[in-house]
């Protein structure tokens, strides 16, 4: 919201710098993005008045200037190519030392000689100050800008053309919409400076208007959509440009002069955010105004020459028999306001901010007026716009106000009241605001307020433009923040019980398996909770895997983005491909996040969001690294994981297993296949491994028992051993762990193949672990041992056939 | 062999003996030639027995202190040598075990965690889906609030029932609706809003903190935000509130800290102002609190929210919110506890 300083001084005596308002204003909630002086590039330009013209004795289309600028200058010399100068005209002129415009560059002007004449500084355009017609009149003449014969010498130009001025441009909250202007800003302004908001007039006199000239007929067939429309004829309109005074203030809004007319609509809606807009009664057929939603498949052409093709969804103003604007967003070409306009109808209306929110993203359509009704317009605003309007009408003298004033209000626009208790509002703030300062605040920002005889209950009357204040809440808040939130003194918690606060044990039992991760090797990753629905394909799921019953997102930022995740792992290759594209050779990462499966799709209940593991690992690392902060896992929370030979279709056939937890499959590690390494342009190896946290979770520590340390100590013996290829690791060591009670341990610690091992087959080394009982009297004897040794190789080769190696 | 012989022979051995090993090898010659010239006694009578004996006895000690004394002296080299060939270069790069890293915004939210349970705060996490009720509707948002727009909402259903959550504080709803005050929780999670830019994410993170108790105050807040700040910043910072406006707070107060870089004198961090804005914070609506099943009139509460990839950006310096999502192992390197 742009607020000129200049104009906030017509509704309150403003005595402050633009900086001290900018704290001022930061301190009650209305924070200042920017505050920009607008006569910050032109500098050092004064005005004088020519006194004297030679011709250049060197160059034909030069000018000898000479220029006075009062006592304190002077007279100086200026030589100028621009022809439109002439004796005892005023003109800006940049002295020694100045900086003007020069397109977007900004220029120094330093004395100097032109074709050897002294030409001490130059003479200005409107456009070389910064400024258009709508400035200051003349501004876009070609040439020297030619100042009122009656400026005074010597001053600065800035405060002569209006650039000795500051814009702020105000974050307003959404909650008030009635700071969307600049009364609503000024109204702020006048309550945090202590001084009396000076209204601007509201006042209109009514013309009688020969027999049916003026006379229009307003229907709102949607009042849901329009609680309130006001309409008003105005006659002998004389269309032209706007006084000086109006079309600066729109300038230094932003805004250009069009025509009498539309700048008064235009300043309204600056001044007192109620959008308005005007038609050309002659172009109105049928004399009427129905205000409907559009038929589907009906066309309007706006302001801009945009033709946009309507649903029911859309609010549109119409006339007798088709759409004249797009309510609250722009006026129809077809009724636009022309130089031969001769009637006018003023339309003063509050529109549903949701809907013109709609529509106006819908079509892609957006003006100043759809911005003030997204934030939200008040029905009472609404018939103070329209006095505004009729009052510049009569101000202006562009046109007869008749007395064809037609109201359609379907709002209540009566204000509330309530009631409020000063010791609540303290007791919320927790500060002890005197009554009378309560009071006063809130009198200073239009709430009528009563004080009870009781001294702490008060009667409030809400302004009805505040539609935000529904409870003491508010009135505390509108109190604070212009009593000054500095007042606040930090407490802790004076009244409040002790409460015991931390993880629980499922929240510990999650940081602590973070940390068994970190402590492999791996660095905790985070991705997006969405991917491609194409990532089901690049990983070969079958049309029919359970991977593939994804929610989707409606209205995702792209298709990349458009599906709830239902495995990891895609998201996880990402990151692989990244780092590696990136030249981090090596790497393992780890991230713990929710997959989010659908009961039923399309969704009838929020999807079951189920904490999932996943590893990925590139580069110096091979399978049984990946698969050993697995099984870290399972010795930390003492699970007994047990892995199988699997299938995925992402990995590689020969190095996948899927991971048991008991005989349920809680997830998969494996190798990437070496196909989509290929389609992905990948060198290096990737690991992948997924895991159901939430399956471990459950199971977490309770396979944890304490078991007495044996009085003797175990025996070990290595068993190097002959076996087909086909037979597994796994399977030998179940073998030889089943054969004998006694076998505590059974570990894998060569494997070797070729040389005097026959193909197809290879020779395993295995350490095996004996243990008494706890409870046994003596160790185990060499026979004994010798025995177990016998009665596991006879396993072996019955079940296996796998033999001691020769 | 006459002893006279055995002498010079026996002493030419040993210092002949390069090594401990040659020494050894020395000494069982010597011993021979001994065994030898002792097994010439029995040719003596056996009045000179006695005397030969006691000649060949003391020769026999001094050889084994000559073999002594020459075993000290070749010991001593031998370790030397050891010495001089076991020597390395300790300026040589140490082997160590490399752990891993947790996630900045891990860290961050763990943080955040460690200070607000000191504070009495228990951890809640909601689920990242929610409905419109709980995002929305019970946190006071009208129906046509400009936040509940498909532009800054991810929806899952036609019926906009069902959507990705806009904010942690749907959580606050489902801790109110479960647990009488005192309530003293935090809620950290994933949330997600269509945007996407260098400071905004679709997803992106959130810790949300809210208190319900009697006579809980606007002050109180102030109170545990500056215990908050000095914690998680420097012991300097302090705590600004200024006016703000969130659906479910009233009054609502945007947090401002003092910048803890240049502490509050102005730098390109704090953009020159000397305060930073960290966290939107206010009163629990009286609405929310209906909503919920809680007396408005009987308690009152506070509740504040912060973008813990706001926090770790500030803290650590990141600039670009894109970075935590990229999972660059370069990236990941750098944080540590």
């Amino acid at each position: 919201m742009k607020v000129p300083f200049s104009w906030l001084k017509d509704y309150v005596d403003i005595q402050c710098t633009a900086q001290e308002l900018q704290d001022k204003l930061f301190s009650c909630g209305f924070e200042v993005e920017e505050l920009t002086y607008l006569g910050k590039d032109v500098t050092g330009v004064y005005v004088g008045e020519i006194t004297d013209i030679q011709k250049h004795p060197d160059a034909d289309k030069l000018q000898v200037c000479q220029i006075y600028f009062g006592e304190q200058i002077g007279t100086v010399q200026i030589c100028t190519a621009a022809t439109n100068v002439f004796v005892g005209a005023k003109v800006p002129a940049a002295l020694n030392g100045a900086t003007v415009l020069h397109g977007e560059e900004i220029i120094k002007i330093k004395n100097g000689k032109l074709r050897g004449v002294t030409s001490n500084g130059m003479m200005c355009s409107g456009e070389e100050l910064g400024i258009n017609d709508d400035f200051y009149p003349g501004a876009e003449v070609y040439g020297i800008l030619i100042l009122d014969k009656d400026t005074p010498v010597g001053i600065d130009v800035r405060s002569v053309v209006g650039l000795d001025d500051y814009i702020f441009d105000i974050a307003v909250t959404a909650n008030r919409p009635d700071c969307q202007c600049v009364l609503g800003i000024a109204r702020e302004v006048a309550a945090v400076l202590h001084q009396p908001l000076k209204m601007p007039a509201f006042d209109y006199t009514m013309s009688e208007v020969n027999g049916q000239e003026a006379d229009m007929k307003v229907t709102v067939s949607a009042p849901e959509l329009c609680p309130r429309y006001i309409g008003h004829s105005v006659t002998d309109i004389q269309i032209g440009t706007s006084p000086a005074w109006l079309r600066r203030r729109l300038a230094l809004s932003g805004i250009r002069s069009i025509s009498n007319i539309v700048d008064i609509t235009n300043f309204v809606l600056l001044e007192m955010g109620q959008p308005m807009h005007s038609f050309d009664m002659d172009m109105l057929s049928g004399r009427e105004i129905v205000v409907r939603r559009a038929k589907a498949g009906e066309k309007i052409t706006t302001l801009d020459e945009k033709e946009f093709t309507l649903t029911g969804e859309n609010l549109v103003i119409c006339d007798g028999d088709k759409p004249v604007a797009l309510a609250g967003i722009m006026g129809g070409l077809n009724s636009e306001i022309t130089e031969n306009t001769k009637k006018v109808f003023f339309e003063s209306a509050k529109f549903a901010r949701d809907n013109i929110r709609k529509t106006s993203r819908a079509l892609g359509q957006s003006s100043d007026s759809s911005a003030r009704f997204e934030r939200g317009v008040d029905a009472y605003t609404t018939e103070f716009g329209m006095a505004r309007a009729l009052h510049l009408v009569q101000q202006l003298d562009c046109g007869k106000v008749t007395g064809v004033h037609l109201d359609c209000n379907y709002a209540d626009t009566t204000g509330k009241t309530m009631t409020a208790s000063v010791q609540k509002i303290n007791a919320l703030l927790g500060i002890t605001v005197p009554t009378d300062t309560i009071i006063d605040i809130l009198q200073s920002l239009e709430f009528e307020v009563t004080l009870d005889k009781d001294g702490d209950t008060m009667s409030v009357k809400v302004p009805a433009y505040r539609e935000d204040v529904d409870g003491y809440p508010d009135l505390a808040e509108e109190v604070i923040r212009m009593y000054g939130y500095e007042h606040i003194t930090p407490t802790f918690l004076e009244k409040a019980s002790v409460t015991s606060g931390g993880l629980n044990d499922e929240q510990k039992q999650m940081n602590k398996f973070k940390n068994v991760l970190r402590l492999q090797g791996y660095c905790e990753a985070m991705t997006y909770s969405f991917y491609s629905p194409k990532s089901f394909d690049l990983f070969n799921l079958p049309a029919d895997a359970p991977e593939r019953n994804a929610v989707k997102i409606l209205n995702p930022l792209g298709e990349d983005l458009s599906i709830l995740r239902t495995f990891l792992a895609p998201s996880m290759l990402d990151n692989v491909v990244r780092n590696l594209r990136r030249g981090n050779e090596n790497g393992k990462l780890f991230e713990v996040a929710n997959v989010y499966l659908p009961e039923a799709l399309p969704l009838t209940d929020l999807p079951k969001e189920k904490k999932t593991l996943c590893l990925g690992a590139w580069g110096d690392v091979d399978f049984f690294d990946v698969k050993g902060a697995v099984e870290s896992i399972a010795d930390a929370f003492s699970l007994n994981l047990t892995f199988e030979r699997g299938q995925k279709s992402f990995l590689h056939p020969g190095i996948t297993a899927v991971i048991k937890l008991g005989t349920k499959e809680v997830g998969y590690i494996g190798e990437l296949d070496p196909r989509l390494c290929h389609e992905l342009a990948i060198e290096r190896k990737v690991y992948l491994a997924e895991l159901n946290y939430a399956d471990l979770a459950r199971k977490m520590g309770s396979g944890m028992k304490y078991e007495g340390i044996p009085k003797f100590p175990a025996v070990k013996r290595d068993l190097a051993l002959l076996a087909d290829e086909e037979v597994s690791c796994g399977e030998i060591t179940q073998t030889i762990l089943r054969a004998v009670k006694a076998v505590k341990a059974v570990e894998l610690f060569d494997v070797y193949r070729g040389g005097q091992v026959p193909a197809g087959k290879k020779s395993m080394a295995f350490s095996v672990t004996f243990q008494a009982e706890p409870t046994a009297e003596k160790p185990l004897s060499g026979e004994a041992v010798d025995g177990f040794i016998r009665k596991i190789l006879g396993n072996l080769k019955h079940n296996l056939n796998v033999e001691m190696r020769a | 062999m006459q002893l006279d012989q055995v002498k010079v022979r026996a002493s030419e051995e040993i210092s002949a003996a390069k090594s401990t090993k040659e020494l050894y090898t020395a000494k069982l010659n010597v011993q021979a030639m001994l065994k030898d010239v002792m097994s010439g006694m029995r040719n003596l009578s056996k009045e000179e027995r006695p005397a030969f004996g006691k000649i060949v006895n003391e020769f026999k000690q001094k050889l084994e202190e000559e073999i002594a004394a020459r075993e000290a002296v070749l010991k001593a080299q031998e370790l030397e040598q050891k010495y001089a060939s076991e020597r390395v270069d300790v300026t040589m790069p140490g082997k160590k075990y490399v752990e891993g890293n947790l996630h900045p915004i891990t860290l961050v939210r763990n943080q955040l965690i460690d200070i607000f349970a000191g504070m009495g705060f228990q951890v809640f996490e909601g689920p990242e889906t929610e409905t419109e009720y709980h995002n929305f509707t019970a946190l006071n948002t009208s129906p046509d609030h400009p936040s509940r727009d498909m532009q800054d909402t991810f929806y899952l259903t036609q019926d906009l029932n069902l959507l990705l959550r806009t904010q942690t504080s749907a959580g606050q709803i489902r801790v109110m609706k479960n647990q009488r005050p005192p309530i003293k929780i935090l809620s950290p999670g994933r949330v997600f809003r269509p945007d996407d830019d260098a400071t905004h994410s679709p997803m992106f993170h959130q810790m949300e903190g809210l208190v319900v108790d009697k006579g809980i105050t606007l002050c109180d807040l102030k109170g545990m935000l500056e215990e908050f700040a000095s914690k998680m910043f420097t012991s300097a910072t302090k705590v600004r509130l200024r006016p703000s406006y969130f659906p479910f707070t009233e009054p609502s107060v945007e947090v401002d800290l003092s910048c803890f870089v240049c502490e509050g004198k102005g730098c390109r961090l704090c953009k020159g102002t000397g305060w930073i804005e960290v966290l939107g914070s206010g009163m629990v609506n009286r609405h929310v609190l209906e909503n919920c099943g809680v007396d408005p009139d009987e308690y009152s509460g506070f509740a504040f929210g912060m973008g813990i990839e706001r926090i770790a950006m500030l803290k650590y310096g990141v600039n670009n919110i894109k970075n935590f999502y990229e999972n660059d192992v370069r990236f990941l390197k750098q944080f540590k506890d």
